[in-house]
């Protein structure tokens, strides 16, 4: 990341995701579904109740046995608590309040542990890292393990280390998740991106972040 | 995005008080999706504009910045400038745009 798209990311007045953390901070305090019921009513004031939240997400939900990511944990929310509809994966509702929660633990070390219940998908994360696929036939550690630092198509490769999400990519021209960028990776390598949500992204994600884990939390992050 | 309904987002920084005489820098964010109008849908139906066309600003009722938006100008646009802080009082902003696109915010700032 250059020197600009760093200091338009730490600048409050610069960095364009402050217009969905407006919009997250609305909808948090906001009643919704059957239940009438806001995030805030059960979480309170999200700067505190919500610290560190994101530093832990993707995470272990007991209840279905499988890893779930900060998204579905609010869509949990929002079904059982609230008793109202999920958000679409990348509608600005959800993208505002994982932006939101996510602000809360901006500076925090990510703190994904990995023990004998989390394994096996930490271990598929790691495989799908590691697994050419594609047309291209490439795996993701080919570019991000072997040959970060070096440049594709003019631009630098990065380590992958997703400490920033949801980001303002400014080729998107607005935020989106994490998924939304492992999607670009799959289609650039050819190969067929899974649907949002879907388990093994959600394991790639989880590896990804573990992976990334001790390093700074910068959500919502700009990237070029 | 900016679909009917939604409340239009403007961020704005300025300092709060200033020096008599003093530059003070002024940054002012919209949300806004600045669709360009030349970007066709995947069945080829042209998308059309819908852009913010005007933002101006005004200081104590006296215009001190005024700036024409273009269809080549990125979404959710950053407009940061300058004016002299002469007296205390109110900053009025102002932008307009396609589809009745109107935002407005008022900042005070005390010269001192």
């Amino acid at each position: 990341m250059g020197r600009e798209t760093r200091a338009m990311q730490d600048d409050d007045a610069t960095n364009p995701a402050v217009l969905w953390l407006l919009d997250g901070e609305a909808l948090w305090s906001r009643k919704a579904g059957e239940a009438a019921k806001a995030c805030a009513d059960c979480h309170g004031d999200a700067r505190s109740s919500m610290k560190g939240a994101a530093a832990r997400y993707p995470g272990f939900y007991s209840a279905k046995e499988k890893i779930i990511n900060l998204d579905q944990r609010v869509n949990l929310c929002r079904i059982e608590r609230q008793q109202a509809p999920a958000f679409a994966y990348e509608s600005r509702e959800l993208l505002a309040l994982s932006a939101y929660i996510g602000r809360q633990s901006r500076g925090m070390p990510i703190d994904i542990k990995a023990d004998e219940t989390t394994k096996p998908f930490l271990d598929a994360g790691r495989a799908a890292f590691n697994r050419r696929q594609g047309q291209l036939n490439l795996a993701c550690s080919q570019c991000h393990d072997d040959n970060w630092g070096k440049s594709l198509a003019g631009n630098p490769i990065p380590q992958a280390h997703p400490t920033g999400y949801p980001i303002y990519r400014l080729e998107w021209q607005g935020l989106g998740s994490l998924q939304r960028r492992l999607r670009n990776c799959f289609i650039g390598v050819r190969a067929e991106p899974y649907a949002y949500g879907a388990p093994e992204f959600v394991n790639l994600e989880f590896y990804l972040m573990w992976r990334a884990r001790g390093m700074k939390l910068e959500t919502p992050a700009v990237r070029p | 995005m900016n679909g009917p309904g939604r409340k239009a987002r403007v961020v704005v920084h300025l300092p709060q008080q200033a020096r008599r005489g003093e530059i003070i820098e002024i940054r002012t964010l919209a949300g806004h999706d600045m669709e360009t109008g030349f970007r066709r849908t995947q069945f080829g139906e042209l998308i059309p504009r819908d852009i913010i066309t005007r933002f101006a600003c005004s200081y104590n009722g006296v215009e001190v910045f005024r700036a024409e938006l273009h269809p080549a100008i990125a979404a959710n646009p950053l407009i940061t400038f300058s004016t002299v802080a002469s007296e205390s009082g109110t900053l009025e902003f102002r932008w307009s745009g396609d589809n009745g696109y109107a935002a407005t915010h008022s900042a005070q700032i005390s010269v001192v």
